[in-house]
């Protein structure tokens, strides 16, 4: 009986994760590996063990707290605060394996007897993976929650830091093996946890969506590991293609990006930033809110190209106003949404889908560069790097080589920013200083609002 | 060295599954669109709480009065589990928020 459910639970695991990768049937794909979920769940519940002790209170009742608190949390949680919220989930994540990987690595130590090479490597793996995955994730959070967090933080010679780290862990792993004592699996426990948060620490800003996704493969790891451990095929299944959806993204984020992981994970554009003062940086023009509402009205075709500021600010409701006030009068708005804009993989999207914004308005890199040769105006709502010309025709910006939306093809362009202040990367937008281009400064939601009354007393 | 062979051995078809599967999720799950990016994150996520099993298992199998094991494994599962219906509840969210708009 458990195996059919195993079965029915492994085959509803693969194919709803499928039907994910499609916008029409990804809600049914949800569903479908819910449903599997729990018949695997119930499945570990009743299948038979040998030397089962009936202990069944001890799953029933964590069990149902769990369903309840997880089912409030997700009904109440904000659309803004998704990335925060993924990575705390992940980091519960990491955190259950590394109470599981323990409390099986503890029963060598009460029953040496028993003790299986492979089997305790397998564990401390999991104990280390899981360990990084949770202390990364929770940092991850602050980060993500606490805005001044996202800063990046080094220190100095970080990287023989986290070598050493790492050297010691397997160290401990070594002395363990060697001979099972609390002791060492407690240090191990804590290096890890350590390095964790080295790991993460230098990254930051718009490399946030490549640390949340390597995070989630993380988890995935751990999992598939405790399942080899408990044989459990539908635990191995489920980790790896958790393991590999983590790994995908994170290497669609570093391509949006045109970076290596390596690039990313050794921290921050630092090395090759050199070139940003070099540009003799000429005059803005900035755009009073009438000017810019009336330019706004009477376009036939405008695009917004949102970024992180844009999330920060909470602005997208009142972006979605104003699409309906300018839609009224016959002008065409869409959003032009580039992968790594945001604080995770497709933050944007979750945004605007909140605030109602037709998903058929929102439009891809590729397609995006095609419209703005006919676009009227380019509102670029707190993005900088993603529209900085410098990636494709000055070589020796740190930017260059990554795929950018191409804004300055359209008529006009108009930028809302905070301050003339440079993007993540460091480096100053020759896009600012273009002739075309306007900018209006203020805090996102604040402009946008003003911008809102303006345009409805036209 | 021989341990570890032996347990290659000994779990072999296991070894081989982890490697269909590995090619499996990336077939499964290449050519996202990027508006999937987010809820396919939380979404995998959540199946990354399957860990749960390995402690519902270990809870069955732990003798009744051994309540340090009990005790870690009960906590394993359940914030495992928070990860586990929290995950899907909020994916499901987010997808009938998208959903919601191509009825409209």
């Amino acid at each position: 009986m458990e195996k059919i459910l195993f079965l029915a639970s492994a085959y509803l695991l693969v194919w709803g994760l499928r039907l994910q990768s499609d916008p029409s049937s990804a809600s049914r794909g949800n569903k479908l590996a819910s449903i599997g979920m729990i018949l695997a769940i119930f499945a570990a519940i009743i299948m038979p063990i040998e030397k089962s002790n009936s202990n069944l209170l001890w799953v029933i009742v964590p069990l149902s707290l769990s369903s309840i608190i997880g089912y409030l949390i997700a009904k109440n949680i904000k659309m803004t605060s998704m990335p925060q919220m993924v990575s705390i989930f992940n980091g519960l994540g990491g955190f259950s394996a590394v109470l599981l990987s323990y409390a099986e690595l503890y029963k060598y130590i009460v029953y040496p007897e028993n003790y299986d090479f492979s089997v305790v490597l397998v564990l401390i793996l999991s104990l280390f993976i899981g360990s990084v995955a949770f202390t990364g994730s929770l940092l991850a959070f602050a980060k993500l929650d606490g805005y001044k967090w996202s800063e990046k933080l080094t220190l100095p010679s970080q990287h023989i830091i986290n070598i050493i780290l790492i050297c010691v862990v397997i160290g401990l792993s070594f002395f363990f093996l060697q001979k099972a004592q609390i002791d060492y699996l407690f240090l191990i426990i804590l290096v890890s946890f350590i390095y964790g948060v080295f790991f993460v620490a230098p990254i930051g800003g718009a490399d946030m969506p490549v640390v949340i996704s390597l995070l989630n493969s993380f988890t995935g790891i751990t999992a598939a590991l405790t399942g080899i451990i408990f044989g459990n095929i539908v635990m191995l299944l489920g980790g790896i293609l958790v393991g590999a959806a983590g790994t995908i993204l994170t290497i669609l984020m570093c391509n949006a990006m045109n970076r290596s992981l390596l690039n990313v994970i050794v921290g921050g554009f630092s090395s090759s930033g050199s070139s940003a003062e070099n540009h003799s940086h000429g005059d803005i023009s900035e755009i009073s809110e009438s000017d810019f509402a009336v330019q706004l009205f009477y376009s036939n075709k405008v695009i917004i190209v949102p970024g992180y500021g844009l999330a920060v600010a909470q602005a997208q409701k009142i972006c979605k106003e104003i699409q309906e006030v300018l839609e009224k009068n016959n002008v065409d708005v869409k959003y032009a949404i580039h992968p790594v804009a945001g604080r995770m993989p497709g933050h944007m999207n979750v945004l605007l889908a909140e605030a109602d914004v037709d998903y058929s308005r929102l439009i891809e890199l590729d397609q995006a560069n095609e419209e703005f040769k006919s676009t009227d105006v380019a509102v670029i709502i707190g993005a900088n790097d993603v529209v900085n010309p410098d990636a494709i025709d000055n070589s020796s910006s740190p930017l260059y080589g990554m795929p950018i939306l191409k804004v300055w093809d359209s008529l006009s362009t108009v930028v809302l920013k905070r301050s003339m202040s440079a993007g993540y990367a460091g480096v100053q937008n020759p896009l600012f200083f273009k002739k075309n281009n306007k900018m209006y400064f203020g805090d996102a939601k604040e402009s946008l609002q003003r911008l809102s009354s303006e345009l409805k007393n036209l | 060295m021989n341990e570890l062979i032996s347990f290659l051995i000994e779990n072999e078809v296991l070894i081989y599954l982890l490697l269909f599967t590995i090619l499996l999720g990336f077939e499964v799950i290449s050519k996202v669109p990027s508006v999937l990016h987010t809820p396919l994150m939380s979404g995998a996520n959540a199946i990354s709480g399957i860990v749960i099993l390995g402690a519902i298992i270990l809870i069955r199998t732990t003798e009744s009065d051994n309540y340090l094991i009990l005790f870690l494994s009960s906590i394993a599962l359940f914030v495992g589990s928070i990860n586990v219906f929290g995950g899907f509840f909020v994916t499901n969210r987010m997808l009938e928020m998208f959903n919601k708009k191509k009825k409209s």
